[in-house]
């Protein structure tokens, strides 16, 4: 009697979970199925999860003239990768002295580090000091630099660093290794796992970026995916007058507008989607590390 | 003395190993919180932020007697209260259901919890395209199933009284997953020992649920919860300014402190009252999470903030 009363809830549950998991995916095979759709069909008939007219055209239009696309990747992979692997340098060369009782002014600099996050500016400051005296304006530094250092992975890293036992850093310190030699040797072999975790999650937060884009840039050749995705979604005529994407297309009316910004969507984003997701268990560590005591 | 200046030679060490962080931090975080007194100036491109002239506290004047100041930020703390009570009870939910499919088939649960973290891994512009697809007016495939069941059609983007409930959904879809997998890893962390001990002694499982698994995970929600209002008056910017499109007709119920100071800024260039906006969130940012932090101080001194 038990035994079946249990089942029941458990199917019911299943079924429960699968409809949650669907509406969770489901949207995202609309855009999918949009940009394998025929524009004028798309128009006419509307988004739907089977295309009403399959059709190539839309990845054709893109593809027959890619430039803009691959400026744009190649922009975000620079930023997102170059972002990322820096990030991990800087942040971890800070943590480090923060969790050494060795250095006199860990607390100073914990303190200088955490109030940060307490208190900010304001992207006013932020805008005019970057633009005016930093020259930040389409720069593609302007991509890079303000997240290089985010106070919570440097303070989740610092926690890492101080569960490394202190008899390892002892010992080498007995052999003669000065501090770089025990932060390069012992300490950043031993957390391997914490930075692939803080990296990917930094990978994630550069190539899913676009406020700083918007904020500082207007050259084409240094737009992100992530805002010519943007553009494209505010202004439909971005993708057909802006001269890199639209030279050598004649007519303008005859551009599968709708359906392309959807497919432009899927090539944009649907490859680093899978790579993260590969990663997932790394994002699922540092969500669980960063909430979770012990 | 050899023993000294290896000594010293590590401290100077440590501050290199700082230095490159350290002068970020300046740059990007401290200088623009000196910046802020442009609030309190009529600032000028030419003059620059040191040499504009002082205004007191016009701009904030401004701001307030302009009504906007009570509707961004009554959006702001409204939704995200919204999305705190929705995030939470959903995560809840759908963490106890993985719980329990995770004792039986662990395959099926790592499945299940991989489709509800794919929204994590996708850009508010990409929400925005799915949006868009679902509701726009004219071939949105909400529109659709409406006309197809006899039912008038919404203008989506022109209607605000909708929005509340559409940024909460959308908010839940992006974000359940991930405070799933952080309840499912409190629920893991629950010893076992306690269920053994209620089932000896007869419980229900909804009896089990109500006097061991909540009581043992109170924390957790808790502290959670406290760390989300520590950030009630900051909005997710990419939420509301691509999720909206930015329609002008939707600001009644979806502007909020962020977009509002992005368009005075950038559309507007009005930088006095951009800023004035800016540092008077900053302001109340600052004071609600050291409430908040104060609070979780109290309940459980590991995992307060400072």
């Amino acid at each position: 009697m038990r035994k079946t009363k249990l089942s029941y809830s458990y199917v019911a549950i299943n079924i429960f979970l699968i409809f949650v998991c669907l509406a969770a995916i489901v949207p995202l095979f609309l855009i999918v199925s949009a940009s394998f759709t025929d524009d004028i069909a798309l128009t006419l008939q509307g988004y739907s999860l089977i295309p009403s007219k399959p059709s190539l055209s839309a990845y054709e239009f893109i593809l027959g003239d890619p430039q803009q696309l691959i400026y744009s990747y190649l922009v975000s992979i620079v930023v997102a990768f170059g972002g990322a692997f820096t990030s991990l340098i800087v942040i971890s060369l800070l943590a480090y002295p923060m969790s050494r009782p060795e250095f006199k002014y860990r607390n100073a600099l914990s303190l200088f580090v955490f109030f940060t996050m307490l208190f900010n500016g304001g992207i006013v400051a932020s805008y005019i000091i970057n633009t005016r005296y930093l020259g930040l304006s389409n720069s593609i530094f302007a991509l890079i630099l303000p997240y290089l250092v985010i106070p919570f992975y440097v303070l989740l890293l610092r926690t890492y660093f101080l569960g490394i036992p202190r008899e390892l850093t002892e010992a080498a310190r007995i052999d003669g290794a000065n501090e770089w030699m025990i932060f390069i040797k012992i300490i950043l072999p031993l957390s391997t796992s914490a930075l692939a975790t803080i990296g990917l999650f930094s990978l994630l937060l550069y190539w899913n970026d676009y406020y700083l884009a918007l904020l500082y840039v207007d050259n084409p050749t240094i737009t992100p995916l992530q805002l010519l995705l943007f553009r494209i979604l505010n202004n439909i005529t971005y993708l057909t007058t802006n001269p890199n994407v639209s030279s050598g297309v004649s007519n303008v009316a005859r551009a599968p507008v709708e359906s392309a910004r959807m497919a432009l969507a899927v090539l944009a984003t649907g490859p680093m989607v899978f790579v993260f997701l590969l990663f997932q268990r790394f994002f699922v560590r540092g969500i669980t590390m960063g909430s979770v005591k012990g | 003395m050899l023993i000294k200046k290896y000594k010293r030679l590590d401290q100077s060490a440590f501050f290199l190993m700082a230095l490159p962080g350290v002068l970020l931090l300046i740059v990007f975080n401290y200088l623009p919180m000196f910046g802020a007194i442009i609030a309190f100036k009529d600032y000028s491109p030419q003059e620059g932020i040191l040499n504009s002239p002082w205004v007191g506290f016009k701009n904030f004047e401004f701001l307030f007697n302009s009504g906007n100041a009570i509707r961004i930020t009554f959006n702001t703390v409204f939704l995200n209260i919204c999305f705190i009570v929705s995030s939470t009870i959903g995560a809840l939910i759908l963490a106890l259901c993985l719980n329990e499919v995770q004792k039986k088939s662990s395959w099926l649960a790592q499945l299940y919890q991989t489709l509800l973290f794919i929204p994590y891994f996708i850009s508010y512009v990409v929400v925005a395209y799915l949006v868009f697809a679902l509701l726009s007016s004219e071939n949105g495939a909400v529109n659709q199933i409406l006309r197809s069941a006899n039912v008038k059609t919404v203008n989506w983007y022109a209607e605000p009284q909708w929005w509340p409930l559409l940024l909460t959904i959308v908010n839940q879809w992006k974000w359940v997953g991930f405070g799933t997998i952080l309840y499912l890893a409190g629920l893991i962390n629950i010893d076992t020992t306690y269920y053994e001990a209620a089932s000896l002694e007869g419980a229900s499982s909804l009896q089990t649920l109500w006097f061991i698994t909540f009581p043992l995970l109170s924390p957790l929600i808790t502290i959670n919860i406290l760390l989300q209002i520590g950030r009630i008056f900051f909005a997710d910017f990419g939420l509301f300014y691509n999720v909206t499109r930015d329609s002008a007709l939707l600001y009644p119920t979806t502007d909020v402190i962020d977009t509002f100071v992005f368009r005075a800024l950038r559309t507007l260039g009005d930088f006095g009252m951009a800023g004035a906006a800016g540092l008077y969130q900053s302001l109340a940012g600052f004071i609600v999470v050291v409430i908040a932090n104060w609070i979780v101080r109290r309940k459980d001194p590991e995992r307060a903030l400072f």
